[in-house]
């Protein structure tokens, strides 16, 4: 118990003397998740308006499986990924793998369903009446798409935010496609993991409290959102 | 030629037929009343005829013009002649000036040109559509804090800055107060004779005598009569 406690203090020393590795892990781990929470949500968002709103033979089906796609293992998508961008992978070529690029690329795949999915949902709950005024009104079909997506901005906001929370979280991805380089692929899930395994537990724990604070901010900022 | 002509139109949900075998044209700067008891088909009917949704049989023409049954590029075309009020309109997540230059926007309009020929902006297109309806000096205001009488009249707004061939109003006074919806009436009226025709859905026959030209009687789906206002008599 003691040792926790000392690491613990020691922890916050390394934070609030803001230590340069500790500095440096984050600022790359904020980098590599924003990017790839920014990379699926440009795609995952029009693509959940789109399923949205055609009928197609077999919808249903899709849907439940991108939901049943929430809980992939994060090592499963790390080892499809690895797959297409190793040297002999469809994607081998972009030289992607073991760089920040395969990790920003791995974890948009990774956070992908959730961000689909709660688009999906999110453009349920705006009512038929705002697709049927944008309609009569004149508007597009993508038109259309785009209205019921500002009109349902709070909850598609969340969905990013936690795909976000998700990729920020995740080791299977950044740890296969990242291979933990020091001072080039290494993140917060990956330093845990390792400073964890070689008994440095005080670096450990501070970039712990750092996860679990981006965590809670991520956590406050959703409820803003939604007024809660 | 008609600008609207609706041909044995039927509409089925289900097994339950909402609408069944109607036929009805409508002129260019007419004011057609169509009235009918709740669950009548009215608002169905003018769903239809905005090619919102699709008939079950039958036929629309627009403007000479077969519309029903095309694909979604030739539907949008016609779509964007008229336009449409429905019963409880909703405002989306915006301002009023937002929600009444949305239609224009879709399109892709900015400036349109003044009874004088002059340039009018966006912003003046709002104001006169809003002038028009009596809500003056609400462009700013967030459309979704607006009573029912208010955005009833903004949905009216919203409609008429587009200056459609077709105008479809289903109930637009029912939620206004008696002042309001006198207002409504009298814009209405200053419409008749222009080159925008409107069907008026309504349960008031009163307010049909007053501003239709002619009234069709809807019942259980059923087009029950055709003919001028002043020579309709109600089955009910």
């Amino acid at each position: 118990m003691e040792e926790i406690y000392s690491g613990l203090l020691r922890a916050l020393e390394l934070i609030a003397a803001r230590d340069p590795q500790v500095v440096e892990i984050t600022i790359r781990s904020f980098f590599i998740s924003l990017s790839s929470a920014f990379l699926a949500g440009i795609i995952c968002i029009p693509l959940g308006g789109i399923i949205e709103f055609r009928q197609f033979w077999g919808k249903r089906a899709l849907i439940n499986l991108i939901q049943t796609f929430y809980s992939l293992p994060t090592v499963t998508v790390g080892l499809l990924v690895f797959l297409l961008i190793s040297r002999s992978g469809p994607l081998g070529g972009l030289n992607l793998l073991f760089s920040p690029s395969g990790m920003i690329f791995g974890q948009a795949i990774l956070v992908s369903p959730i961000m689909i999915g709660l688009t999906i949902t999110a453009l349920a709950g705006v009512s038929t009446q705002i697709r049927d005024t944008a309609k009569s009104l004149g508007a597009t079909e993508m038109q259309i798409i785009i209205t019921v997506i500002k009109e349902a901005r709070v909850a598609v906001m969340a969905a990013v935010l936690l795909g976000f929370g998700r990729a920020l979280s995740e080791v299977g991805v950044a740890m296969m496609i990242g291979g933990n380089i020091r001072g080039y692929t290494r993140v917060l899930t990956t330093s845990i993991a390792l400073e964890t395994s070689m008994g440095n537990l005080e670096l450990s724990m501070a970039l712990g409290i750092i996860l679990i604070s981006i965590s809670l901010a991520i956590n406050l900022l959703l409820n803003r959102f939604q007024g809660r | 030629m008609a600008l609207l002509e609706v041909r044995s139109l039927s509409k089925s949900i289900g097994p339950a037929k909402i609408l069944n075998e109607i036929d009805l044209t409508v002129e260019r700067g007419e004011i057609l009343g169509l009235i009918g008891p709740t669950g009548s088909g009215k608002t169905t009917l003018l769903r239809l005829i905005n090619l919102l949704d699709e008939p079950s049989t039958g036929s629309i023409l627009f403007d000479g013009r077969m519309v029903s049954g095309k694909p979604e590029k030739e539907l949008l075309s016609a779509r964007r002649k008229m336009a449409m009020v429905f019963q409880k309109p909703v405002m989306f997540k915006a301002s009023v000036e937002a929600n009444v230059s949305y239609g224009l926007r879709m399109r892709g309009c900015v400036d349109a040109t003044d009874a004088t020929g002059g340039k009018m902006g966006m912003i003046d297109r709002v104001e006169e559509s809003l002038a028009a309806v009596g809500l003056s000096g609400y462009r700013s205001r967030d459309a979704n804090t607006l009573s029912g009488g208010e955005t009833q009249r903004i949905a009216l707004a919203r409609a008429l800055i587009l200056q459609p061939e077709l105008l479809l109003l289903d109930e637009p006074t029912a939620n206004l107060d008696p002042g309001s919806a006198a207002s409504i009436d009298s814009l209405l009226q200053s419409l008749a004779g222009s080159r925008t025709a409107v069907i008026l859905a309504t349960h008031n026959m009163q307010q049909c005598r007053k501003l239709a030209g002619r009234v069709a009687v809807l019942q259980s789906g059923r087009l029950m009569a055709l003919g001028k206002s002043e020579e309709i008599t109600l089955p009910w």
